[in-house]
């Protein structure tokens, strides 16, 4: 394929992801903004304003960019593993395998959809937490890059989770099981320096407490590890995910007989 | 003439160890309307998901118009449109838009796609529901959006899998004289089907797999001249209590007005009603029990050929 046909082609599967998630934006975009505008109103204003500012800031503007990300990461992960696996259901996964596309565009396409999602979400819930919060950018260009990197992270997940699932249990069970307790895990409510020394030293094994650390970094400049480390390490983690996928559809694994 | 598909030696064993494939060989020439027969589990389905990449292959050579799927996947893709045996698109999505998607993957514009679309979903008689959701339409219409998907991108080769399963007679021969008129418009078309009418009516060349090797592989006129027997089913005026005496035709009774005879290919029709009127039994009217096909097929499995 051509660059022109395979931009079509990535085009094509974006185009369908997003149009499907907002034709559908009751259950995709809505909730995500009941939801966290229901965290800034308990957390953030009634339990919130009875705590004493952290690192400097108020309760609620603290746990501004970790609910954000939040948000933005189950998302993106929620619509690429829903559709991904929603096409193998019903095979019609089987459009683009018999196509020429080549396998990192179908992957590209995907994390896309999900990519789209997850931003559109986080403005979402940006916009919501304006009502309770000044929302501050110490630095605009970290706060893209770790929504950006994250929700492109978090897309290639749900992929793989897509891949090896077999039943409509088995997309359900890494978000509940894995990705929230490592999220609520992962310093939104909290910094980790709060924490005993064995479970700060515990936290630094949990990946998800970088993203929240370096958005925290982005929007209010303060965040309990070096943003360099954390910026790192996120691309540490899309670079193996996204050679995962690949290695996973070139073997045809949850695809393929 | 270059070859539209060529296997050789293809095999197939899946993870829990069914040995699908044991030495599939064949050789499609281009422009060709070919048959592809077989039982129920013959490996006719694995065949056609290894040409399309929907199956992982085992061992052997598959090429598509000289592209080895070994080495040039992309453009061995790029000449297939594929049929499947199963409905295998997204329900909830209108019709249109399936089309118009597909075409989207193998690289074509939008603008085109549309056109190509209108073109297709208007040959195939469903150009006024592609606004309609997939899983409003009949099974029928399900079938024929899955042909109008395979033809948006102009394949070189149409494999189709099954296409007339499960659609009723009309729909099924308009569907014949709209694949003839792909075909004749240059298109290789590999069929598979249960109705062997259809291959009868369609096919220039056949082959035959079972259990998972090909055991033929020919023109459909050779394989045909290898019948020897035709079987009738004849309705008699009057009803009989004792079959006609012949050592040279071989009859059996359906009921008290009908008769079954296999005829010899050497033999003369005529001299069969002779006998029969001789005899004093008038026919009134007469049908081939099975198609000529189905009788060389059947008779195939009687001989412990398949």
């Amino acid at each position: 394929m051509t660059f022109k046909e395979q931009y079509i082609a990535f085009s094509t599967i974006v185009v369908k992801e997003v149009m499907r998630f907002v034709r559908i934006w009751v259950q995709t975009v809505l909730p995500a903004m009941i939801t966290m505008g229901l965290y800034f109103v308990i957390f953030g204003n009634l339990i919130g304003s009875q705590l004493a500012p952290i690192q400097g800031y108020s309760y609620v503007d603290y746990i501004v960019p970790g609910i954000i990300l939040m948000a933005m990461i189950s998302n993106s992960y929620g619509n690429v593993v829903s559709s991904f696996f929603s096409a193998k259901f019903q095979r019609h996964i089987e459009e683009m395998l018999v196509s020429p596309m080549p396998n990192y565009l179908i992957v590209f396409g995907f994390v896309g959809g999900g990519l789209a999602r997850g931003l559109v979400v986080g403005i979402a819930v940006s916009v919501i937490a304006m009502f309770f919060s000044d929302l501050q950018f110490h630095n605009l260009a970290v706060v893209l890059f770790v929504a950006l990197l994250t929700s492109i992270l978090f897309s290639l997940a749900g992929f793989i989770n897509a891949i090896y699932a077999k039943s409509f249990d088995d997309i359900s069970i890494v978000p509940t099981f894995v990705l929230t307790p490592l999220t609520y895990l992962g310093g939104i409510f909290y910094s980790v320096e709060m924490l005993p020394d064995f479970w700060e030293n515990v936290s630094y094994a949990n990946p998800i407490m970088y993203m929240i650390n370096a958005m925290r970094y982005g929007m209010l400049g303060v965040s309990d590890i070096d943003v360099n480390i954390a910026l790192a390490i996120i691309i540490g983690f899309v670079v193996v995910l996204y050679s995962y996928c690949l290695y996973l559809l070139r073997n045809g694994v949850g695809i393929r007989s | 003439m270059s070859l539209a598909l060529s296997i050789s030696g293809l095999h197939k064993t899946y993870p829990k160890g069914n040995q699908a494939l044991k030495g599939v060989d064949l050789e499609v020439k281009e422009g060709d309307f070919f048959a592809l027969l077989g039982p129920n589990g013959a490996g006719k389905s694995t065949t056609i998901g290894i040409i399309c990449s929907l199956i992982n292959k085992g061992t052997g050579k598959v090429k598509v118009f000289e592209h080895d799927i070994d080495h040039a996947m992309e453009a061995a893709k790029s000449c297939i449109g594929l049929v499947p045996q199963e409905f295998n698109f997204n329900q909830f999505e209108p019709v249109g838009e399936i089309v118009i998607n597909q075409a989207g993957y193998y690289g074509i514009d939008r603008k085109l796609a549309s056109q190509r679309a209108e073109k297709y979903l208007k040959k195939l008689d469903l150009w006024s529901r592609r606004k309609d959701i997939a899983r409003e339409l009949s099974g029928g219409m399900k079938r024929r959006l899955m042909i109008a998907r395979a033809l948006v991108h102009e394949p070189k080769l149409l494999i189709l899998d099954e296409p007339t399963a499960g659609v009723d007679i009309e729909i099924r021969r308009s569907m014949w004289e709209f694949l003839k008129d792909v075909n004749q418009q240059g298109t290789t078309i590999i069929l598979t089907t249960h109705y062997l009418e259809e291959a009868e009516n369609l096919c220039k060349h056949i082959a035959i797999i079972n259990n998972g090797v090909t055991i033929e592989s020919t023109e459909m006129k050779q394989l045909l001249a290898k019948l020897h027997t035709e079987t009738f089913v004849l309705n008699l005026s009057e009803s009989i209590t004792q079959l006609p005496a012949s050592t040279e035709y071989q009859f059996s009774q359906v009921d008290d007005v009908t008769i079954e005879v296999t005829v010899n290919k050497e033999k003369n029709i005529n001299d069969l009603f002779a006998l029969l009127t001789s005899q004093g039994i008038e026919v009134i009217s007469m049908r081939n029990k099975s198609n000529r096909l189905e009788e060389m097929f059947l008779q195939m499995v009687e001989q412990g050929e398949l």
